[in-house]
């Protein structure tokens, strides 16, 4: 028994250090495959300080007319956008590279490289790739959510900081999950026409406090496309002002949404391998 | 035990059916009609650990199919699959560590960056340290006769380079059943002589079974002792590639030389008269008989030259394969 346990945990950290030892592999490579464009960095530094210089001459002109949104002071709607850009960078860095490919992946057959990796395949077409010139965007992100709540006054503790970083991941895993399903159903459509790219532009939402939108937008941002989960939340528990629901359904959502995409992946390759020619 | 062991195996597509044009658009677009396409019928196949053999039918034969069951991509709808002891359908990763599939048409080295980084990744993958990776790859290269190519951008490579590095990707965690799908795809003719001596060479040397299709019947006659034949998802040859052409090809062509024509009937007692021009006379002779006939037709005209020919095997399979269209 002990034997087994021990043979167990053996097996499962040389699993573990295989997958490591990918990830690094994958990553090396294709930080060396991005460098091979290094006027990217320019343009993509240019593209997101324009990006976020438009989003808050657009948040000004709410503040300048004194609507204020929803309750929330300037600042603290600074520390949202902040969250937003974060969450963008890491959209650029890991996620729009990764899944998009998966359509390319399904209309040239390249899937079946993938399927035939003593590795899981949905580790694989999730971190096979990253692209560093979404890094500014979160550095440009990460400044903005200080200052914003340096301007808010906010005196966050430890504990406050760890648990924005947790619901940041939460947020993370969640957009994640929804934006591998959709990708995943490229097996069916074929063309998945740039319904990846409908989801992101509903993520822009998420640049403002939820409590912004009218009643009814507010509820499809929460229970249909968890946006709130994304921005809001996470700059709340920075402000000290969430509340244990929110930051419970936030950790509760991601898990769910992670698990379905999990299971819809399965069934998924279940359909590809006994339709595909 | 055989290393692959194929029992009733079958596989049945679903495809829809459409009718051209608008109306048939629209129809197609409202209720689809379906039909079911036997891509695979009953087919049962046993290769011997080390074998080399060659998987021939014209497209849409079924043989890119079998391949995929056999390598666990798809489902069978029926029989049974034994490839290294393992069910392929379950893609279990001690299954995977001991096969490859090379596909003529699709590639998988990272177009970017020169293979060894796409070696690399490889060697992480499948658990090879660096140390052995390092050695597998100075071997493989030599094997190949690769050098600075394994450090240029792959999107540089010609063809034929880029078709060695991703044999050189596909063999790193060195398996024991390869499946190749046209591996000489669009080579030319040097590379594809290149690519099959290192195909012969690495069997030899690993003892590892190969499995492959080609359109390339020179591929087939270099390296295989053992053909399937595949038609209409139907297996209806295995065995030797002489065997084959002894099979369908029972006769040898006499051409024969004369130094005065002659009229046509003369030869009918010798075999059947395939054409005549001239001094040049074409006959068809039953292998059996070839030697008899041919010293009779020496000792009885005035022969200038003779040449013996079996007709080339992609005829004979051509003329097969015609023959069961008809019927």
């Amino acid at each position: 028994m002990l034997g087994d346990a021990m043979f167990g945990s053996k097996m499962f950290r040389r699993t573990v250090v295989r997958y490591w030892r990918s990830l690094r592999s994958f990553w090396g490579a294709a930080l060396a495959a991005e460098m091979e464009y290094q006027i990217n960095l320019l343009i993509e530094l240019l593209a997101t300080g324009g990006n976020l210089a438009g989003s808050l001459f657009v948040l000004s002109l709410f503040y300048r007319s004194g609507h204020g949104l929803g309750g929330w002071s300037w600042e603290a709607a600074l520390v949202v956008l902040g969250m937003y850009t974060v969450l963008d960078g890491i959209a650029s860095t890991l996620l729009q590279p990764n899944l998009s490919t998966i359509v390319g992946h399904v209309q040239n057959g390249s899937l079946d490289y993938v399927l035939l990796k003593p590795i899981d395949s949905q580790f694989w077409l999730s971190l096979r790739t990253f692209s560093p010139w979404g890094l500014p965007g979160i550095v440009l992100g990460l400044v903005l959510v200080v200052v914003g709540a340096i301007l808010a006054g906010a005196t966050p503790s430890l504990q406050d900081v760890l648990l924005t970083g947790l619901m940041l991941i939460c947020g993370c895993l969640i957009l994640y999950s929804l934006w591998f399903i959709l990708a995943a159903t490229s097996i069916w459509f074929v063309k998945v026409w740039n319904a990846t790219e409908v989801l992101r532009s509903f993520l822009a939402a998420g640049r403002y406090p939820i409590s912004a939108y009218p009643i009814g937008l507010r509820l499809f941002f929460t229970v249909v496309l968890p946006v709130a989960f994304l921005t809001t939340v996470p700059a709340e528990a920075l402000l000290g002002r969430a509340s244990f629901s929110w930051l419970a359904a936030s950790g509760l959502v991601a898990i769910l949404s992670l698990l379905a995409s999990r299971w819809f992946w399965t069934f998924a390759l279940r359909f590809y391998t006994s339709a595909s020619s | 035990m055989a290393i692959v062991d194929v029992r009733g195996l079958s596989k049945t597509f679903r495809v829809a059916d459409k009718q051209p044009g608008l109306g048939g658009t629209l129809r197609h677009f409202v209720q689809r009609r379906h039909r079911l396409v036997p891509a695979v019928q009953d087919i049962n196949i046993s290769i011997e650990a080390g074998e080399i053999v060659g998987f021939l039918g014209p497209n849409g034969a079924g043989k890119t199919t079998t391949l995929k069951m056999l390598t666990g991509l798809i489902h069978p709808s029926a029989g049974s699959v034994r490839v290294a002891g393992h069910e392929p359908f379950r893609r279990q990763a001690d299954f995977l560590r001991q096969i490859t599939l090379v596909m003529g048409q699709k590639q998988q080295l990272i177009w970017d960056l020169p293979p060894l980084d796409s070696l690399r990744v490889h060697a992480a993958v499948y658990g090879i340290d660096t140390a052995e990776s390092k050695r597998r790859i100075t071997e493989l290269a030599d094997m190949l006769e690769l050098d600075e190519e394994l450090t240029r951008p792959v999107r540089k490579l010609s063809l034929g380079q880029r078709m060695k590095a991703e044999l050189m990707a596909a063999l790193l965690h060195q398996p024991a059943v390869l499946f190749l799908d046209e591996p000489t795809l669009g080579l030319d003719v040097n590379a594809q002589v290149r690519v099959r001596s290192f195909l012969a060479d690495y069997n030899r040397r690993t003892g590892a079974t190969v499995l492959l299709t080609s359109h390339y019947m020179g591929d087939i006659t270099a390296l295989c002792e053992r053909v399937l034949l595949i038609h209409q998802g139907r297996l209806f040859y295995d065995g030797s590639l002489e065997g084959l052409t002894d099979r369908l090809a029972p006769c040898r062509q006499v051409r024969l030389e004369l130094r005065h024509a002659l009229p046509a009937q003369m030869f009918e007692s010798y075999g059947s008269l395939e054409s005549q021009n001239g001094n040049e006379v074409r006959l068809l002779i039953e292998r059996d008989q070839l030697t008899r006939q041919v010293g009779r037709l020496l000792a009885d005209f005035d022969v200038c030259d003779l040449e013996v020919n079996d007709p080339p095997v992609e005829e004979i399979i051509g003329q097969l394969f015609r023959q069961r269209d008809a019927t």
